[in-house]
């Protein structure tokens, strides 16, 4: 009898490392899938495109017969995306900062109504970028305006908005509470308290917000198929209507000429060389500025 | 700062009233329930049937999921509770990169990678024909896009376990992954749920990648490997030029608007599971 339950115990073991293993292994398979994928990603977009990535191609604007495989180079989509990426952003920090404040400073002890705010923007944050594109038109139609960088700022703007508020709130969310009662006992006002002392101490999360809606700015394309239009030239004014990079791959990848399409895969290079600089640079800010904060 | 709130509580508001309103000039001649069932889409002749790209969108999405779901819990688990510190600081740059890659350049992958392996390896094995452009590519695509995303989420939902409950079952003396399977995993189990959901919300809404593998040919399709049209595409193919015909806006407007539903009661009932799942561990 007693030998026989060891038996069955033995087996058992044996049975649970077997499955162990197993799940193991398949777990490890699938982050080593996760990390390939992304490999194969960066190095087949690398493949294709450099060998048709040039001086030129970066530094000229299209001349006649582009798209046909002619000269001329995507300058106009690089500047018109850094102009977009660059206003959105702006625009959403100007807005988001304050906001992000608000529901650290002032909404201190309205906890429910903090999260429901917060509720709201991850769902904001959840509607897909087309359903702003085509809003941002119907509005531009009613209103009578044209395509234009202006128009594609404040959509683009909008759709980063709630990454950026929520990106910041949870940097102030790491931010100590005694430093918020020490400030406040020394008799500093509400926005003493935001921009000075929460601002300052999570410096870092506030960069890292700010990149990160850059990145999502300047690799959005749906957003800004109907409300920026698309030209050869580097727009001047709000007003122009601009080229952007996602839109001049989209197009070019489109075209059955093989030079076109080659500079659809160049493009592709030089915007995913932007977004990895971007993840870049906030990894880089992140570890630097932490020093900085005070801990407790 | 109370007016910027105000602001941003008021946008899905009046995005949401927009949509309605101009949506409301096709449904005051078309009932709402044969436009969502009929499968002819002829805008020159008025006739606007959903049905076909609202099932494309539920292929592709689902498709997505299914091939995202398991590797992404997989990946979760092995990253939370079996990882040592060194991997996990290779992974967390690796997914944040993957979740920063914009989705014309998942497109752009699509084009070059999928598409050939669809049409030269995939189909044959099958025993099917195909351009590649298929329903099949799109999934694939869109499911490494949702990767990271319910990936964090699914980290951070296992995150908010208590340790004790595992080293708990740890103490009764069996294996690591029979602690994970018969007590983390069914703990975790609404997250996981909620995960998927928000999976399923962002998959729905994602347009320009799925566009250009897609294929996008306005029919039902009947199998993975048929070309498909999700209502993102549609939107996005079509904005442009509807100006011309009566009733086209306001037909586009209303397949925004159902994808405006449909994303925004994925994304509720996913936070709300969520947020009970957090408040139970506090």
């Amino acid at each position: 009898m007693k030998i026989n339950t060891s038996k069955t115990t033995g087996l058992r073991k044996s049975l649970q490392r077997a499955e162990e293993i197993f799940f193991r292994s398949l777990m490890l398979l699938s982050s080593c899938l996760i990390v390939g994928v992304l490999l194969m990603i960066i190095i087949s977009i690398m493949r294709k495109g450099i060998p048709s990535l040039s001086f030129e191609m970066l530094t000229r604007t299209p001349k006649g017969g582009f798209y046909f495989g002619k000269e001329g180079g995507i300058l106009n989509a690089i500047v018109g995306s850094l102009y977009l990426a660059l206003g959105a952003t702006l625009l959403a920090f100007c807005i988001g900062l304050p906001v992000a404040i608000f529901m650290n400073t002032w909404l201190l002890r309205h906890r429910k109504t903090v999260n429901l705010l917060r509720f709201i923007l991850d769902l904001l944050w959840g509607v897909p970028s087309i359903i702003y594109g085509a809003m941002g038109f119907t509005v531009m139609i009613m209103l009578g305006l044209r395509t234009s960088l202006l128009a594609g700022i404040i959509v683009v703007g909008l759709f980063v908005l709630p990454i950026m508020i929520r990106a910041i709130d949870e940097g102030f969310k790491t931010s100590p509470a005694g430093l918020t009662e020490a400030a406040l006992s020394l008799g500093s006002s509400k926005s003493e308290l935001g921009y000075r002392v929460l601002a300052m101490q999570c410096f870092p999360g506030i960069v890292t917000a700010i990149l990160l809606s850059f990145g999502r700015a300047i690799g959005d394309a749906a957003s800004v198929l109907f409300t920026t239009g698309f030209t050869d030239r580097i727009p001047t004014s709000l007003g122009q209507p601009t080229a952007t990079l996602p839109l001049s791959i989209f197009f070019q990848l489109t075209s059955p000429i093989p030079e076109v399409k080659n500079r659809a895969y160049a493009a592709a290079v030089v915007l995913t060389i932007i977004i990895l600089l971007t993840s870049l640079l906030a990894r880089f800010f992140t570890s630097k500025f932490k020093k900085q904060s005070i801990k407790f | 700062m109370r007016l910027w709130t105000l602001v941003i509580l008021l946008t899905p508001l009046v995005t949401g009233a927009g949509l309605c309103w101009k949506s409301s000039m096709l449904l005051s001649d078309h009932s709402l329930v044969s436009l969502l069932s009929s499968v002819v889409w002829k805008p020159l002749s008025g006739q606007f049937g959903f049905a076909s790209f609202i099932i494309s969108s539920l292929w592709v999405t689902f498709l997505a999921l299914l091939f995202a779901g398991p590797i992404c819990l997989l990946s979760a688990l092995h990253l939370t509770y079996y990882a040592h510190s060194r991997v996990t600081k290779i992974m967390q740059p690796a997914i944040d990169i993957l979740a920063g890659i914009p989705s014309v350049v998942y497109g752009v992958w699509g084009v070059i990678v999928i598409v050939p392996f669809m049409s030269n390896r995939m189909a044959p094995l099958f025993g099917v024909e195909t351009s590649g452009y298929c329903i099949l590519a799109g999934a694939l695509v869109l499911s490494v896009m949702i990767t990271p995303f319910i990936l964090n989420i699914l980290i951070d939902i296992f995150q908010t376990i208590p340790t004790e409950l595992h080293e708990s079952t740890l103490s009764l003396g069996v294996s690591n992954w029979v602690a994970i399977r018969s007590v983390l995993l069914r703990k975790a189990f609404p997250g996981i749920v909620s995960a998927m959901g928000l999976g399923i919300s962002r998959a729905f809404g994602e347009t320009i990648a799925v566009l250009m593998v897609v294929g996008n040919v306005a029919k039902i399709p009947d199998g993975v490997f048929q070309p498909g049209y999700p209502l993102t595409a549609l939107i996005a193919n079509n904005y442009g030029e509807m100006l011309s015909i009566p009733l086209y806006d306001s037909a586009l407007m209303l397949a925004a608007l159902i994808l405006f539903v449909i994303v925004l009661l994925f994304n509720l009932l996913s936070r709300i599971l969520i947020i009970r799942y957090e408040n139970k561990y506090k």
